[in-house]
Order: structure tokens, then sequence, then C-alpha cells
């Protein structure tokens, strides 16, 4: 089975943090990391490569510093990686993001299963996946939390929903987009790392892709910023200061008072 | 492509450099200098205090779709003829739209079997029902729900389309705004309308929740956003109100590739937090998971439910069903009580929007307390009993 998986870098999220007098990100020294989502698609793939055999790709659109994530892929066993670059594709919408990787994993050339992590912690759009699903016309599964069978032309898969999860069954080709639950990430391999330091990843622009300035990054977009400002937190505040037996006693008639909590049935 | 510096101007002075949201700006030398991250979104523009900073026009291939979309449509999502409460959200919220605007709104319905779902769509603010009653939509299918929604959008050209950021309008939508060639804005926290352009401004949070965006889509239509549940106030409901059904068919080749071979309704694994009036959270502040039975009294007294920071489910001390944040479930419930948590910004971005936070915690300058309406510093395992105590004396049970 040849298995396409889309990794993303980003910055690394959870360490970031915030200045409290401007509420704004401080990001000095904030590293670059892969997506943590992206980790359990990578996962995802390694296992079913190991069912079901072949071989996979790991795709990154972004800067050329993106390549550090392609070779942390190989450190994680994929065979191969391709990074999408070219300072076109900069400000890209998740339209013009699923043109470019559609079109990379079109070149590909019999790809039977394209992998995504749910979202990617800076967007949180979770629309790539689907998107590119739709641009190569094949089905897809999204939220994917675990695998009941992995067979060469299908797969039958467990999707999480907000009221539980379904079946489904999905012939192949098709594109799954993966959370948490479909497994843990394994640790790199010694072997795998030493491959990656020595690995020269295969790179791709605009052209190459057959993809004009137009169809890519900001040009390409439908949706535009216009405007970023800084959360606003409605409401009184108030600060409760006392023995304990106090406040905890002051915030329940307060909320009591304004209705917050009803004492009735 | 960036926004243009006026090197007259610029002072070097490197206000930019902090309002830009992309790490865009650099200081070279005594300029601001703008890299590839840039996106045009303008907010260095407004924070120059010498207005140096320009921002250029993209040109965009303009295909007259604008000018001729009209209505704003909602995606009506069931479930086993089952459909979340955000679905009247997005109908009161587009009836407001759709009043600025001075046009209907449509919604959408695929299912099978959905008899008096249209009246209840029309009770709560539709004023057309497009319904695509079908054995091969009984069940949830990306590919075939995907097939008839754009078409129908190609069909009747609506100017506005929402759906709800559940599950499964999160997996299809995203491939009916690439079916449909337009854009997408996903879990949105604010919608309003610009008069004079008829532009959708879809705001919603960016950077873990540190920045609010409002995003615009100028030219390609529908304008399309996923809205985040419990967000939005529903409308009025009117039983015995009125509007058009219109009876979608299917062609003989509409069919889904992929099968939906089971659905497990599994509501206890999954915590029904999204949906719960009152939550209880707790945080590493309670130290092992044991200081989770004091969250649950809180919760049970309370009617809530518990949920978790991260950090708590990552020590294991309870489940990840449980995690409200970035990586788990947004929440907006009427009353939000965290105990032991710090507030890291993953955190804050999944509560922020409840309408009544309280925080208890050890260290007054805990973010947490940036967002509290009520914020009590000091020991939790005092303050919680202290709390539930004072419930059983006004209940009359003490």
């Amino acid at each position: 089975m040849k298995i396409a998986v889309c990794i993303k870098q980003v910055p690394d999220t959870a360490n970031v943090k915030l200045d409290p007098e401007t509420h704004t990100l401080k990001r000095e020294g904030v590293e670059s990391i892969v997506n943590p989502f992206d980790l359990f698609a990578l996962e995802a793939a390694l296992r079913i490569r190991e069912q079901a055999g072949g071989e996979i790709v790991a795709i990154t659109m972004g800067p050329p510093q993106a390549e550090a994530v392609i070779k942390e892929a190989i450190g994680y066993g994929v065979d191969e990686g391709l990074l999408l670059s070219d300072r076109a594709f900069a400000g890209a919408d998740t339209w013009a993001t699923t043109a470019a990787l559609a079109k990379a994993i079109e070149g590909l050339g019999g790809v039977d299963l394209v992998v995504c992590g749910k979202q990617a912690v800076d967007g949180d759009t979770a629309q790539v996946g689907p998107g590119i699903a739709q641009r190569l016309g094949l089905p897809h599964v999204a939220f994917v939390k675990g695998f009941r069978e992995i067979e060469n032309r299908r797969l039958v898969v467990e999707r999480q929903m907000d009221d539980g999860f379904d079946v489904v069954e999905m012939p192949l080709p098709g594109l799954i987009t993966v959370v948490r639950e479909v497994g843990e990430p394994r640790p790199p391999s010694l072997k795998g790392k030493m491959r990656a330091k020595k690995y020269a990843i295969p790179m791709k622009d605009a052209a190459q892709l057959g993809l004009e300035a137009g169809q890519v990054g900001l040009a390409g977009s439908f949706t535009q910023v216009v405007k970023v400002f800084a959360p606003s937190h409605g409401g009184e505040r108030h600060r409760l200061e006392g023995p304990p037996e106090q406040t905890g006693a002051q915030v329940i008639d307060a909320l009591v008072d304004n209705q917050v909590i009803m004492l009735g049935s | 492509m960036g926004v243009i510096i006026d090197k007259e101007l610029c002072t070097g002075c490197g206000q930019c450099l902090d309002s830009c949201p992309f790490e865009a700006l650099e200081l070279e030398g005594d300029f601001a200098q703008v890299n590839d991250s840039c996106t045009l979104c303008g907010a260095c523009a407004e924070a120059c205090p010498e207005e140096a900073i320009t921002v250029p026009e993209v040109e965009r291939a303009q295909d007259g779709r604008a000018a001729q979309a009209k209505g704003v449509w909602v995606f009506a999502e069931q479930r086993g003829g089952q459909m979340p409460e955000v679905v009247a959200e997005l109908l009161g919220q587009g009836r407001r739209l759709a009043r600025e605007l001075d046009v209907e709104v449509g919604a959408v319905l695929l299912g099978h079997g959905l008899d008096g779902m249209a009246g209840e769509l029309f009770a709560l603010g539709a004023d057309v029902v497009y319904l695509a009653d079908d054995p091969r939509l009984a069940e949830f299918n990306d590919d075939i729900y995907c097939t008839v929604l754009a078409r129908l959008i190609a069909e009747h050209r609506p100017e506005v389309f929402l759906a709800g950021a559940t599950s499964l309008g999160r997996s299809l939508i995203p491939r009916v705004a690439t079916a449909a060639a337009t854009g997408l804005t996903a879990d949105c926290t604010g919608l309003a309308i610009d008069p004079d352009k008829r532009l959708l401004l879809q705001t919603r949070p960016a950077f873990g929740g540190n920045i609010m965006a409002t995003i615009i889509c100028p030219d390609a239509r529908p304008q399309m956003a996923t809205v985040r549940p419990r967000v939005m106030k529903r409308g009025g409901r009117q039983d015995g109100r009125q509007g058009r059904l219109v009876a979608v068919s299917l062609t003989p080749e509409d069919r889904a590739a992929t099968q939906v071979l089971e659905v497990v309704q599994a509501l206890d694994e999954q915590v029904n937090l999204t949906g719960a009036e009152v939550v209880v959270t707790g945080g590493r502040g309670l130290g092992g998971p044991e200081g989770f039975d004091l969250v649950r009294q809180l919760a049970t007294a309370l009617g809530g439910v518990v949920g978790a920071t991260r950090g708590a489910v990552d020590s294991e001390w309870i489940g990840h069903a449980h995690q409200v944040g970035q990586t788990g479930r947004t929440v907006a419930p009427k009353l939000y009580i965290a105990l032991g948590v710090s507030g890291a910004v993953q955190h804050l971005v999944g509560m922020q929007g409840s309408d009544n936070i309280v925080a208890v915690n050890n260290d007054p300058n805990a973010p947490i307390f940036d967002v509290a309406h009520y914020g009590i510093v000091g020991d939790l395992f005092e303050v919680a009993p202290a709390m539930l105590n004072r419930l059983k004396t006004l209940r009359g049970q003490g």
C-alpha cells in the first residue's frame, strides 16, 4: 500500500506564554515542532504499513526550514519525504493549501491512502484533509479513532462523532484524518535518525507542481483576514479574598443572587 | 507580497512587530522589514504611530458570483432524526443576518424518513426548507452529502452558508466548500454583516485563542462558515409558522463510496461536556487523581459534569473525554468552575465563552483570573468544601 501523510510545522503553542500586560503571545524562544496531531497521523500510517506492507511518503508545505519536520518523519520510519516550498505559497488559506497538497499527492502516482492529523494546532481549522479528498475525488473519513480492518483495497475504521462513534467502511484509494485515540506515537528509531541525517529531501515549487502563482498562496486564497484584535473577556470581575469558608460561601451567594445557581428542584 | 513600509516615515520603533500575529515583521537596522509570512491583515498599519505602513489591494480573479448570490442558508444537521442544538442557534443567527441583507433564510435538511422535521425548521425561523429525503442519505457519508449540498448551492446560489462546528459539520463542510470552490472559515464565534458590501464578517479565535481574527470571503460565494455550538443565541420559536418546502431528488448515479456499518451511541464515554449547563473542572492543582473526588462532589451538587485540563489528563488522573481546551472540548456553559487550574492559553480558548467563570487557585497571578468573573485566591481544598457547605445550608440540607 502506498501511503501519503500530510504534516505541518507549527509553533509549539503548548509552550507559548501570554504577556500579562498586552495579552499578546510571547514568541521569543518558541520552537517549531511537528503539529502534534500529525504525529498520530504518522503513527497510524506506520501501523497500517506494518499490517499491509508498502511505503509511506511524508509531505509538508512550508518555508525551507520546514524540512525539519520531514527529517523528523524519516526518523519515525517513513520511507520518503517531500517538501513543497515556494515564496508564492505564503499566506495560503486552506483552499490554496489543498491546491498544492493535492497536486503533490497526484504527482506521487498510485497513492492508496492519504493520512492527515485532525487539525493543526496553529490554525485549528480541520479543513485541509477533507479539502484534499474532494480535490482528488477520493472518499474520506474524518476524526478516525481506531481501525477495525486494514486490507489493501479497503479500511474499516471508527469515526469519532459528538454522540459516540460510527464504524465506517471505506474503499481505497481514500483519505482519513485521525485523532489521538489511534495510538500514541512510537519514539523515533536510532536507525531512522541516522537515515534522516543523510536524507536529501526532494523539493517542489509551484511551477513543478503545475500550479500558477494565482492558484497558490495569498493570491490563490478565497478568504482574507481583515482585522485582528485581542479577545475581550466580557462581564464584571470580582476578586474574593479572605478566609476560605467566607469566600466559598460568598461566591455561592453571589451565584444564587444572580440566578446562575437555582436552589429549587 | 506584503505590506508596504515607507522608509521615510518609519522610525524603527518596533510597535508593528508586536502587533503582527504572523511574525511577518523584523527590524533591520533602523527600519521595519516585511517577510513572506505577511497575510496583509493590516494589524501593523493600525499599530504604526507614524502611519508608515500601507496595505496593498490584492488582485483576485472576480468571477461575478458575488452579484448573483442571494439568501442565507443553514445546514440543518441531523443524526437519526435528532438535530443538535446548534441548528436552532444557526437559524436564530441566520434570521438576524438575513434581516440585514433583506433576504430569506433557507434550511437544508438531508436524511431519510424525516417526517415533521421541516415543520420544526419553519418554527425555528426557516423561510424555505430544502429537503432531500432518500434512503441513500439515511446514514452520514461525506461524499454523497457533499454531492447533494454542492449541487443545491450551484443551483440556488445562496450568498451565506452556515453550519455547526460539530464533528459532522467539521468533516463535511470543508469538502462542500472545496466542491463549491469557495472560502470557509472554521469555528466562528461572531458573525456580522458589512451592509455596504454585503459581506459576512466572520470572527474566530486564532493562535490558540490569543487573538481574534475577522475574516472575509470577498468574491467567491457562498460565504461559508462553521459556527461553534453554544455561542450564538437561538431565535424565538413560533409554532405553526409556515414556509416553502422544496423537495430535492437525487440522481440515479448518486451513491456513497463509504458505508456506515454501525452507529455506536457512547455518551458516557464521551462525557457530554459540550451540552452541559455547569462544568466543574480540575487542573494540576488537585495534586492527584483523588483530588477529582472533590470536583465530582461539587459537579454533582450543581447538576454539572466534570471537566479536566490537559495537564490533569496527561498525568492520567482522569480520562481524555473530560478534557476542556484546544485539544479537548470547547464548552460555554452557564457556570464554569475551575479548581486548581492555572489557565494555560489552550485551556482558556476552550472555556472563555462561559457565561459565569469561577476560579479557585493558590497563585494570585494565575492567568485563569484574567478571565474569571469570580476569582478566589486560596486553597481549593478549603474553598470548595466551603462552597459545598454553603449550598447544603441554602438548600436546607445542612
